[in-house]
């Protein structure tokens, strides 16, 4: 089986949440409220236990011309967000149960009918996906549909995106893809388009890489996400010279004392 | 590959989201530009918000302010656990230690017995907390060592099972119930100091090794923390059982020194990460059960020095010390906990955002 990834691509985004609701209906996900946050047009706010594709507004300046905009009105940018499925993934390294796996199509998939809800992968996740659901109690976020993807169909977000801001596909030719497409764009006059793949940190790239305008921090995502197990060895050593300490310390204290 | 009909009209509604959209999409466009409202109203509601809202997404502000992480799942059974599991396993270290060294054995059995209850607590505690409670048996499916809530899963169950039967054996032995039939006896004490040692200071790599910029940047600290604070709640609940050897009060000088060491550490060293530990009610939380840890109770342990070794004034002082040395032990917990959840509402360390860390909107510059 290839490795599959989505290449989200924000300059085609028309905000239209498409993928949301699609998401939605396939994975069955309940409701999440419709909450408007009066912040902008965006009222799912992030991803989580019930929003596992959310679709962030972001306004610029005007842009004449850019996305059928008038002159005096600012734009918009859309850029559809999803789990990162990373290839060194924060929430399946700290899963106890062993119920977050990946699947034979590189993606990190939670099993719900092992996941006990100790919550460990919530706070695990650099990318803030993961969340346990109140009503339920266990821990969800996107599947990458993997029920689609092992009947070799398209994740339901891709399949229902109507500008093909979704791409769906092989993870090393969609890098191209993305690539070529931020040539393409700069050749064509936008000096600010940026590739998201963070493969220079702990995380070693993900399967759910953006191209944003703009700095990627406008849209929540971090610069440096690092997977938590790399805090793992200088953890471990400090509770090393703890225990070491404690048992040193009481030992000469029984010693060293005539009234023990 | 076929797929069902069943299937097959589930696909076909993904085809109508989509055509459906492109046709919203069509209309829309053709919308007079003036029809655009001005999505910038100065206040948020406040009621769906428990952060501070910034009025644009842009790279000073990341995405209108709101949180990047999400908030730790934990509820109160967490910090009690890390309280009761961190006194629980420095007792039985305490017990093995004081066994080895021909202390009282009337102290080394109370020690085993606060370990085995201590141990007794923690599951209950822990499976309360989980969403989905029934399946408590599924940490046990796997062991991973990369996962520290799964080492800390068979921590406390061989913790439990040891600290037990150490406890339950010894007594049976003192009333000659049994014969002393050493291996087991033996097999079960050391069983519970070393598991007791790692279940004192697990729960500072398990909140360390997060996302969570307040924890992961103490990750070096926080073990050291909670196992100072652990062993201070073990000698201070001896003492207030009646123990006055001055073994004792030299263990809990030696960790209330240590806890004085760490809260001046937190309390002057500043950086990003640690914004919660100095703001805020999660600020004076911390404060308050570093006093409460630290000076307050080492002062009157130094106090106590002053009297001849289990006067009345000597005793009455080294149990003030005690009291003092398990409230803020317990609020040391929650602190930690406490600070993880504000910290985790601040995008400002994940994003490596310049400025407040609570960004506001006066601060924020006007879109280019």
């Amino acid at each position: 089986m290839s490795v599959t990834a989505f290449l989200t691509d924000s300059t085609l985004c028309i905000g239209c949440k498409a993928c949301e609701v699609a998401c939605k209906e396939w994975n069955q996900v309940p409701a999440d409220g419709f909450d408007f946050r009066a912040l902008s047009y965006d009222n799912t706010g992030s991803l989580g236990h019930s929003t596992w594709r959310h679709v962030k507004f972001v306004e610029n300046g005007a842009v004449p011309g850019f996305g059928g905009n008038a002159s005096e009105v600012f734009s918009w940018g859309f850029s559809s967000d999803v789990c990162k499925h990373c290839a060194n993934a924060g929430c399946l390294e700290a899963c106890p149960t062993g119920a977050i796996v990946r699947t034979e199509f590189g993606g990190v998939y939670i099993q719900p009918d092992v996941c006990n809800g100790c919550g460990y992968c919530v706070v695990c996740c650099p990318f803030g996906v993961v969340e346990r659901r109140p009503e339920d109690g266990r821990a969800f976020k996107c599947t990458f549909c993997y029920d689609r993807q092992k009947e070799g169909l398209e994740p339901a977000c891709a399949t229902a995106c109507p500008t093909e801001s979704i791409k769906f596909g092989e993870i090393e030719h969609l890098r191209d893809t993305a690539r070529e497409r931020v040539r393409d764009l700069e050749e064509k006059g936008f000096d600010d388009v940026n590739l998201y793949d963070p493969t220079d940190t702990s995380v070693g790239g993900i399967h759910a890489f953006f191209i944003v305008r703009g700095d990627p921090k406008t849209y929540n995502l971090p610069p440096k996400p690092e997977v938590p197990t790399t805090y793992l060895k200088k953890g471990w050593m400090s509770a090393g010279i703890a225990a070491a300490a404690m048992v040193a310390g009481a030992f000469l204290a029984f010693t060293g004392s005539s009234d023990r | 590959m076929s797929i069902s009909p069943e299937r097959e009209t589930r696909e076909l509604r993904l085809q109508q989201i989509r055509r459906e959209a492109e046709l919203r999409a069509t209309s829309i466009s053709k919308l007079p530009s003036d029809s655009h409202m001005d999505a910038r109203p100065s206040n948020g509601h406040g009621a769906l918000q428990d952060f501070e809202p910034a009025a644009s997404a842009s790279p000073q502000t990341g995405y209108y302010g709101m949180p990047l992480l999400k908030t730790p799942a934990w509820t109160w059974e967490v910090p009690i656990y890390f309280f009761v599991g961190g006194a629980a396993g420095a007792s039985a270290m305490l017990a093995s230690v004081g066994k080895l060294t021909g202390a009282d054995q009337r102290m080394i059995r109370d020690a085993r017995w606060v370990a085995a209850i201590g141990a007794a607590l923690s599951p209950p505690l822990l499976i309360a907390d989980l969403g989905f409670p029934k399946r408590f048996l599924n940490m046990l499916r796997v062991f991973k060592v990369q996962s520290p809530m799964s080492v800390g899963s068979w921590t406390l169950v061989s913790f439990s099972s040891a600290a037990a039967a150490s406890a339950v054996l010894s007594e049976l032995e003192r009333r000659r119930v049994l014969p002393r039939i050493p291996v087991l006896t033996d097999v079960a004490e050391i069983g519970a100091a070393l598991t007791g040692l790692v279940l004192a200071t697990y729960t500072g790599v398990l909140v360390g090794a997060t996302a969570i910029p307040v924890w992961n940047a103490k990750v070096s600290l926080i073990p050291i923390h909670f196992a100072t604070s652990g062993l201070s709640t073990a000698v201070s609940v001896l003492e207030l059982r009646g123990h006055a050897s001055s073994a004792l009060n030299k263990i809990g000088i030696g960790a209330t020194v240590v806890e004085t060491a760490i809260g001046a550490s937190l309390e002057f060293g500043k950086e990003p990460a640690t914004e919660p530990l100095h703001h805020g009610p999660t600020g004076w939380t911390m404060r308050v059960a570093g006093l409460l840890s630290g000076p307050v109770p080492l002062a009157l342990r130094l106090l106590s020095l002053t009297s001849p070794p289990r006067s009345p004034r000597s005793v009455k002082l080294r149990k003030a010390a005690a009291i003092s040395s398990i409230a803020g032990s317990l609020i040391t917990r929650w602190a930690w906990v406490y600070a993880g959840r504000a910290s985790s509402k601040d995008p400002k360390v994940p994003l490596q955002l310049p400025g407040p860390a609570r960004p506001d909107a006066e601060q924020i510059p006007q879109d280019k």
